[in-house]
């Protein structure tokens, strides 16, 4: 690995870092609810939007604020499924895409609505340009805005203010946040390259003398949101190792940081809103912290590629290259797939299934934790969860009702909590186990990679994360259906009993802060914090794994 | 009710143990859900004995009984743990109980006194107790003034005066009456007295889960059923992989990843608690009310009698012109020779803090003169014919005149100097001379600055209530170190106070005895009565203290606060141990299939069999080590939650993580030497 891969590696990662603060402040800033600056630029449009959809914008409870997330959520889902179903006969279908199957449609609308874009099928052959350009979209934005009016809802409950509105939350984070950048990225996307158009497929002449067809599309404003929403799916199959989907360095590195920019800003908005800049930062550092051990740990496994290949006596200066893009090389590809697992994103520009062993647990182990960042506002929500365990454990050892915020921790938010913990490792090992013994004939590799490969998907849909590890027959009745039940349980379940956490704790009396309080601003509850999230989340998946990536790394 | 027999006794441990066994019911053990999950295990390995292929694959049977007796042990340590807790609360209850005979008691129905047994005592009736008699229930003294032996009740063999009226009218049935005789109206059904209430307290009979247990519970058993989805779904996986997983070895994983050590002490941790509470001689109504205390952000304290002794102490000799200090003090000593006031025993500890001797020669043979209502001074009458005096200024300042002597000039300011500065002032005298002051100060007690800045430390404010004048109040407060104070405060201002500090979301503390502060008792989150208050007052607390020491409150609080820490420390302890259980039993499991597995082994455990065992021993006997912690509760001195996170954090999270690989290496090294 040159030295310039680790210059791009750390610059990207600085800017990424750089820009998290203040995008976070305007973050905050675009929520609150009290008469602010940015109405004068945004309210003219929002006015609209609220008189047409009958938006009172009245705080909710929170049962309504979640009813409101999943009767909207599930309205647009059926209206997705509809259009995907019927996209044959609808118009703007020049290329002629046949209806979708049920249960692939059922996997697709569920997988868009909540922000996994696990894709069983491949965009230039599976959905019309009407498809993907209202279903696709229009999901791609309304799920990255849910999950962040959730996650600001909950902000808002545990520092004991009313929980908002969730439609006025959800247009906030489209008109404030979502669009303006979509719109501008999505130019700059053309600019690098990116074909923004409605023609679906070009001719051209090749060198041998052959007609070649190539699809093309209007890519430059999906790939916008598809980065800045967390959602990752891709405008055709290969998503961003497609040369149009991502054409080159520049690009590559603009699709990480739009990838970064939601989850990575969270905590500070979170501190902004807390009113204590620290209690973000703290948690912001810690996250970091997992965040430049993971990537370390698969960069140089990465880069130490395949022993067997190694045996050969091959050279292999650019590290492991199987599966991966020669234009973007090995470290940019090991990075885009910490990134893009970390920010539970799910585009992909190199090959998941044929990372080392050691990197696929990496990228595993991202969306195992979940806490590393996280999508669009469900990171920052788990992140939250596993603070509110850090803040129990650490409260009871120095002898107080754990407090957090404040607020405390009693045996009501206590069972949300655990029932929460419990859905995630339920909704992976039990599916997985159900695929291994029923489903061997799908899986490509047997051993120890064919069940990484199943464990993958389901982790991937569980983290509402959606990349593939591929090597799966996966366009199947029952992986159609049941990751489509995994990611739909994984993404509203917890959102409902957080909320449920949310507006317990937003109804206690504040405690006053003395020198016996806790502090969850300070660089030990970080620690605890760290501690957690591995022995509460990770120690979950350690067997399982051992038997998978480990496996196979022990055994190559 | 302190304890007479010793923490751990022999009987205390065979009845545990018998205990130990009987609690293996599952009906009784469905109560603890991680222990429950232990016991389906263990019924699971007992049925594989018999059956080897009940699950189609045969084990190995001796590996099989191991993992058996391994796991009834587990089980039966964590009972004995739960047990051991219970006992000794019953033995306290039984010794209670022996007190608490029938009784005969004498009921006045109208001019007639019959004889009944006291179970047939109601609420309202009126008996007759007299000298040598026991109290037949708890009840109001009406009529008459007794002094009553309540040892029964507070260990405390001084007897204590009874009377109609006022704040020591309340009187509690098994207590002996030892002088006269008293009239008392019953305030309690049979079943329902004080005694009645403690000993099903002590019993644990009425013992609930506190709320923070209960959220640790949720907790756990989250914990225990995502590792069972672990556990069960991984045969399915390896079988995958062909590799083909035994039931005990399964089940041996399980039991080592669910937190057995603090599902197995975690009963014992809030009985103990309460027990230390209990041993402590303070009465807590509830669990809740003891894990409030640790909670506690503001304490309010009356002055007399808990941040001061109450009495007035000598502080300082301060001489009229003419004389030293030393004089004033030799004078103030012969005169108080034979006073056994406070405030006389107060001159001649002042002296002897000094330095300084006195003739005590002079005061043989002298005739005492009693201090008295009319002459409010004291004194004696030397065999030399001098008279010596101490007394209020101007009962001295008139005795002097009358004898023809004269005013020092600076006597008054003096005067006016100490009583504003809260003090008060007493004249020493010899004939017509007046030689000066003696200062009496209400002192603070011992040790109590430190503890209210220990308090501070722990974030905890402290008011101070007095019925004393400001000046006077805040003297004592700036000495004793206190936050705040309340001077010329009323019962209602107490009330007063709780409410503002609870509006601000804190969490008050208070000891009272009066019925006047009854209402203020039972606004407060914790309220501790005296058990020589009312009976008004002891309903509205919600922990009696039987020494009725004011100034226990604090440790309550340390109290409170332990039982936490010792739940969170013994829970990240149990948790991280799984860290090093995984690299002892998960290298094993798959190592025959796997042989590259090895590299897990970071143990270098003998063999899979001794790695599995060695885990599952570990497991099973951390708990018996730990029960003493888990009695004792987890060592607590005063200091900020951020330094006090750290070092738990470091002895039961870094020690969680590094002591089960030490000890399972050790197992497995015994092991090795059977195998």
């Amino acid at each position: 690995m040159s030295i310039f891969s680790y210059i791009g590696i750390a610059v990207t990662f600085i800017i990424a870092l750089i820009i998290a603060r203040p995008t976070g402040h305007y973050i905050a800033h675009a929520f609150d609810n009290t008469p602010n600056r940015l109405d004068r630029w945004f309210h003219p449009i929002e006015k609209w939007i609220y008189k047409f959809g009958g938006i009172k914008g009245e705080n909710q409870t929170w049962k309504q604020y979640a009813g409101a997330v999943l009767i909207s959520n599930t309205v647009i889902l059926l209206i997705a499924y509809a259009i995907f179903r019927l996209q044959h006969v609808l118009p703007l279908n020049p290329a002629g895409i046949t209806n979708m199957s049920p249960d692939l449609a059922f996997n697709t609308a569920i997988s868009f609505m909540t922000n996994t874009n696990l894709q069983h099928y491949s965009g230039e052959s599976g959905l019309s340009l009407f498809s993907q350009m209202t279903a696709i979209i229009f999901m791609m934005f309304v799920s990255p805005a849910t999950g962040i009016a959730v996650a600001i809802a909950f902000i808002r409950g545990i520092t004991g203010k009313p929980l908002g509105n969730f439609f006025t939350d959800l247009v906030r984070a489209i008109t404030r946040i979502l669009l303006p950048l979509t719109f501008i990225m999505a130019l700059v996307f053309v600019g690098l390259g990116m074909p923004q158009t409605l023609h679906t497929v070009v001719t051209a002449q090749t060198l041998q003398g052959t007609e070649q067809q190539i699809g093309v599309g209007p890519i430059g404003s999906f790939l916008a949101i598809k980065e800045l929403g967390n959602n990752g799916g891709g405008y055709f199959g290969a998503n961003s190792a497609h040369p149009f989907e991502n054409p080159g360095g520049f690009s590559n590195m603009l699709q990480m940081l739009m990838m970064l920019l939601v989850p990575m800003s969270l905590p500070f908005t979170y501190g902004k809103m807390v009113g204590n800049s620290k209690q973000g930062r703290v948690l912001f550092v810690s996250m970091v912290m997992m965040f430049v051990v993971m990537l370390s740990v698969s960069l140089a496994s990465e880069y130490q590629g395949n022993p067997l290949i190694n045996q050969l006596g091959i050279q292999h200066n650019a590290g492991s290259m199987e599966g991966k893009e020669v234009r973007l090389g090995e470290a940019q590809s090991s990075f885009y797939s910490v990134v893009t697992t970390a920010s539970e994103t799910g585009a992909v520009n190199n090959m998941h299934d044929t990372l080392t062993p050691l990197g696929g647990l990496i990228a595993l182990g991202n969306m195992m934790l979940n806490t590393v960042f996280g999508g669009s506002g469900v990171g920052l929500l788990n992140i939250l969860m596993y603070a509110i365990i850090a803040v129990f454990l650490s409260g009871l050892m120095v002898g107080r009702t754990p407090e957090f915020l404040g607020r405390k921790i009693e045996g009501k938010e206590m069972k949300l909590i655990a029932v929460t913990l419990l859905i995630q490792p339920l909704l992976v090992l039990a599916p997985t186990a159900i695929a291994l013994m029923t489903q061997a004939d799908t899986i490509s590799n047997p051993g120890y990679h064919g069940l990484t490969q199943a464990l993958y998907e389901f982790t991937s849909s569980a983290a509402n994360n959606g990349s593939g590890f591929e090597g799966l027959g996966d366009n199947t009745p029952f992986w159609n259906i049941m990751t489509g039940v995994v990611m739909f349980i994984s993404r509203y379940f917890s959102m409902v009993t957080l909320l449920a956490v949310a507006g317990s704790l937003m109804a206690k009396k504040p405690v006053p802060e003395t020198s016996g309080t806790l502090r969850t601003d300070q660089a030990l509850f970080g620690g605890m914090f760290i501690i957690s999230v591995i022995l509460v989340g990770a120690l979950t998946f350690f067997p399982v794994v051992v038997l998978g990536p480990i496996a196979e790394m022990l055994t190559l | 009710m302190k304890s007479k027999s010793s923490m751990m006794s022999r009987d205390l441990i065979s009845k545990a143990l018998q205990q130990s066994v009987i609690k293996l019911n599952p009906k009784l053990m469905a109560r603890n859900p991680v222990m429950f999950v232990v016991e389906v295990g263990l019924i699971i390995s007992l049925l594989l004995i018999f059956v080897p292929n009940a699950f189609g694959e045969s084990v190995s049977t001796g590996f099989n009984i191991a993992v058996a007796i391994i796991l009834l042990f587990t089980i039966l340590f964590a009972n004995f743990a739960e047990a051991l807790a219970e006992g000794r609360g019953k033995a306290q209850a039984d010794s209670m109980k022996n007190t608490q005979k029938e009784i005969i008691a004498n009921r006045i129905e109208g001019e007639q006194i019959v004889a009944v047994s006291s179970t047939q005592l109601r609420k309202g009736d009126i008996v007759k107790v007299v000298q040598g008699e026991m109290i037949p229930g708890d009840g109001e003294v009406i009529k008459g003034l007794a002094s009553v032996d309540e040892s029964a009740i507070t260990g405390e063999s001084a007897p204590v005066i009874k009377e109609a009226g006022g704040d020591f009218s309340s009187v509690t049935g098994g207590t002996m009456v030892i002088s006269d005789e008293i009239i008392i109206r019953i305030t309690s059904d049979p079943g329902e007295s004080f005694m009645d209430r403690m000993i099903s307290l002590v019993e644990g009979a009425e013992r609930q889960k506190t709320p923070n247990e209960i959220a640790l519970n949720t907790v756990l058993i989250s914990l225990t059923i995502i590792f069972l989805m672990v556990v069960v779904t991984l045969p399915f996986m390896a079988s995958y992989l062909n590799i083909v997983l035994s039931v005990p070895v399964l089940i041996a994983l399980l039991v080592c990843l669910i937190p057995t050590t603090i599902g197995g002490l975690l009963s014992a941790i809030g009985i103990a608690g309460m027990d230390r509470v209990t041993r402590f001689n303070v009465l807590a109504m509830s669990g809740k009310a003891v894990e409030a205390s640790g909670d506690i952000n503001t304490i309010i304290l009356d002055k007399t009698g808990t941040i001061t002794y109450g009495n007035r102490m000598a502080s300082e000799f301060v001489p009229t012109e003419g004389h030293s200090p030393q004089e004033v003090g030799e004078w103030a000593a012969v005169s108080s020779a034979f006073d056994e006031t406070p405030e006389g025993r107060s001159v001649l500890e002042l002296m002897k803090k000094q330095n300084w001797e006195y003739p005590q020669s002079l005061s043989e043979g002298a005739e005492i003169i009693e201090f008295r209502a009319e002459t409010r001074m004291s004194g004696l009458d030397l065999t030399d014919g001098r008279k010596v005096r101490k007394g209020a200024v101007d009962a001295i300042r008139k005795w002097v005149v009358s004898q023809g002597g004269t005013i020092p000039d600076n006597l008054q300011a003096n005067n006016d100097a100490i009583a504003s500065a809260g003090g008060t002032p007493l004249a020493v005298a010899v004939d017509q001379e007046i030689y000066g002051l003696i200062y009496l100060k209400d002192t603070v007690k011992a040790g109590m600055k430190e503890r209210f800045e220990q308090m501070r430390s722990m974030g905890i404010k402290t008011i101070m209530c007095t019925g004393d004048n400001p000046l006077t109040a805040a003297t004592i407060a700036r000495e004793a170190g206190v936050d705040d104070y309340i001077a010329e405060s009323t019962p209602e201002d107490k009330i007063a106070v709780i409410r503002r500090e609870q509006a601000e979301g804190k969490l008050v503390a208070m000891t009272g005895d009066g019925t006047n502060d009854a209402p203020a008792l039972a606004q407060a989150d914790v309220g501790i009565a005296m058990n020589s208050g009312t009976v008004a007052a002891k309903e509205a607390a919600n922990m009696i203290d039987l020494d009725s020491d004011p100034s226990k409150i604090i440790e309550v609080v340390a109290i409170g606060k332990q039982l936490l820490m010792t739940r969170g420390s013994l829970t990240t302890f149990s948790i991280a141990n799984d860290i090093a259980k995984y690299f002892a039993i998960i290298p094993a499991m798959f190592m025959v299939a796997i042989p590259q597995m090895q590299v897990l082994n970071i143990m270098n455990l003998h063999s899979p069999m001794s790695a599995i065992l060695s885990a599952l021993i570990f497991n099973a006997i951390i708990i018996p080590i730990l029960i003493p912690l888990a009695m004792k509760g987890v060592a607590y001195k005063p200091m900020s939650s951020t330094k006090l996170l750290r070092r738990n954090l470091f002895i039961y999270g870094f020690g969680g993580v590094v002591v089960p690989f030490v000890g399972i290496k050790c197992i497995d090294l015994i092991m090795q030497t059977f195998l």
